[in-house]
């Protein structure tokens, strides 16, 4: 995931209010990184998207901390059926009131659904990031590629040096 | 509270923020609170109930001299000259050119004295330049941005949230307490005693000095969210307290992501991004508090330059992805670029991108069509009416179109 926040929305302005690029201030204990938060199934890249595997398809979606970073998701600007996504690359862009988020692929393949309800019900990202609020499912082109993904516990560790 | 350049200056509340879960952001030299639940939720609550804000950020100077009523006509574009005292009147604070410096409101607290809010990230610019001017009006300007905190409770019940609080007994002019207190805000006489406690409120663009949930405040019927509602300027000692109150009766807390969000839809400008230097306030359409023949530093200038050719317009998106500021507005049978959006966002009330945009006169009419570039992309948007939160109603623009941006 990449927030591009738009300039009029760069802090200490006059104008619009400031996204945050990092976590923002919180004097509690930062739930960002709360175990129950990153299931051990999904294998995860670190630009905070994650894939549930399953044979040679997987599903693609945001980490909790990645939709926690955006705030309320009002729009998936969701690829084709159909489309190519390559690993690395961004293949879509997640819409929040105050950012806009890069979608990137945790791995490479033709992408063969799209989850409609999020046309309609795009805050399902925000609250069933791993369910519900899953973004497209892709046939995989090498799923040697997983390899190169982090369990659970690295992208945790990710999160936490990013503190 | 002073703080030099390299540090946020904090509200007397964000001890409060901190404990509801708020996500802390720097704002004009402040460090404010963005939202707590969520800006959809905030925002739903304000239309639908009401929300408490922290606007501490904003600033207030005090005019105080036996021509002040001369000097703020002079200064802003409102009819100041035989303003009621309790009365306020929102205006544009304008250069020689007629460029925005400022929006502002100004209360008449006094014959001889007025408070001036202003925008955070204005206010040192605009007490400078009031200062500026004093000296041929004989008057005096009182930096007051440290001796007031205030909170904004908006939405249908907020009048009713508020009435609750509020002691009978309180309600009155003193003019007597120090100049640091609050209380010394004379407004309104006394109202004759009445059992109904929101007959103890200011009407619209009205303030009054009351005591609320045992806090002396200086209770203005002014608001940026397009709803009813109280701007309650206290003590900052006194502002956690209220807070509490205004909370435990039901208002939600409501950060700056929600205000933005709700005085989008409620088509009112920001300054920085609809009110510029480069920008007119007859461009940004607010000719309702332009008082053509009061003399106000710009007139002759507006007058001069006649009806604008570009006008601010509000923008309803063809689907929920989010006209930016900055974002080209072209017209949409010739392709060619027409204008430029300046503030956008999500209705969370129409489920649609929304934006205000400044167009051509000629594309400023309600129901035109146009697109929006948005990231490389064209996107349709169709010229509204104001506001965009009651569009089954009349087109609301007038002097009671009390706000404080």
């Amino acid at each position: 995931m990449r927030v591009s926040v738009h300039t009029a929305l760069v802090s200490t302005s006059a104008t619009g209010v400031a996204v945050p690029r990092r976590p923002t201030v919180r004097e509690k204990e930062e739930p960002a990184l709360a175990e129950e938060h990153y299931p051990d199934d999904l294998r995860y890249h670190p630009e905070h998207d994650w894939a549930r595997i399953e044979g040679d398809t997987a599903t693609f979606g945001i980490t909790w901390y990645a939709q926690d970073s955006l705030g309320e998701v009002v729009f998936f600007d969701a690829p084709e059926v159909g489309t190519q996504v390559r690993k690395d690359e961004p293949y879509a862009e997640v819409e929040s009131v105050k950012a806009v988020s890069d979608v990137f692929a945790p791995l490479s393949g033709e992408v063969i659904a799209v989850n409609e309800e999020l046309e309609e019900h795009p805050e399902l990202i925000n609250e069933d990031p791993y369910g519900r609020g899953w973004l497209v499912r892709v046939r995989l082109a090498d799923p040697s590629e997983a390899d190169e993904l982090m369990d659970a516990a690295a992208y945790r560790d990710l999160l936490q040096s990013q503190e | 509270m002073p703080a030099n350049e390299s540090t946020l200056r904090t509200t007397p509340l964000r001890d409060r923020h901190v404990a509801a879960g708020a996500k802390l952001v720097p704002f004009a030299g402040w460090e404010m609170p963005l939202q707590y639940s969520g800006i959809g939720s905030e925002h739903l609550a304000v239309r639908q109930r009401a929300g408490v804000f922290d606007v501490s950020h904003m600033g207030q100077l005090e005019v105080v001299g036996a021509r002040a009523e001369a000097l703020v006509e002079r200064l802003v574009t409102a009819r100041i000259t035989g303003l009621e005292v309790g009365a306020a009147r929102y205006g544009v604070v304008c250069r020689e050119d007629g460029g925005c410096l400022d929006d502002v409101i100004a209360y008449r607290l006094a014959t001889d004295r007025f408070l001036v809010v202003t925008n955070a990230a204005n206010h040192e610019r605009d007490r400078a330049w009031f200062e500026r001017h004093a000296g041929e009006f004989g008057c005096a300007i009182g930096d007051r941005r440290d001796d007031f905190a205030m909170l904004a409770v908006q939405g249908p019940a907020a009048r009713a949230l508020v009435a609750s609080l509020v002691e009978a007994e309180g309600a009155s002019a003193d003019p007597s307490p120090a100049a640091a207190d609050p209380g010394s805000a004379a407004a309104e006489p006394p109202s004759p005693p009445s059992t109904d406690p929101v007959s103890l409120l200011p009407p619209r663009m009205r303030c009054r000095t009351l005591r609320v949930a045992g806090v002396t405040a200086l209770a203005c019927g002014t608001g940026y969210t397009g709803e009813d509602g109280l701007e309650l300027l206290v003590a900052p000692g006194a502002a956690a307290a209220l807070w509490d109150a205004l909370v435990a009766a039901g208002a939600q807390p409501c950060g700056l992501g929600a205000r933005d969000t709700l005085r989008i839809e409620a088509c009112l400008p920001l300054y920085g991004n609809e009110l510029r230097e480069e920008r007119t306030p007859l461009e940004a359409g607010l000719d309702f508090c332009v008082a053509f023949g009061s003399g106000f530093i710009g007139e002759e200038a507006l007058r001069e330059r006649g009806a604008p050719s570009e006008l601010l317009v509000p923008l309803v998106a063809d689907r929920r992805t989010i006209p930016r500021a900055g974002c080209v507005v072209r017209c949409a049978d010739s392709g060619e670029a027409v204008g430029e959006v300046t503030s956008g966002t999500f209705s969370p009330l129409l489920r649609r991108g929304i934006a205000l945009a400044y167009v051509p006169r000629t594309c400023a009419v309600p129901g035109t069509t146009v697109d929006v570039e948005i990231r490389g992309r064209v996107h349709t948007a169709t010229v509204a009416r104001k506001p965009l939160h009651r569009t089954a109603g009349p087109v609301a623009s007038s002097d009671d179109d009390g706000r404080a941006g």
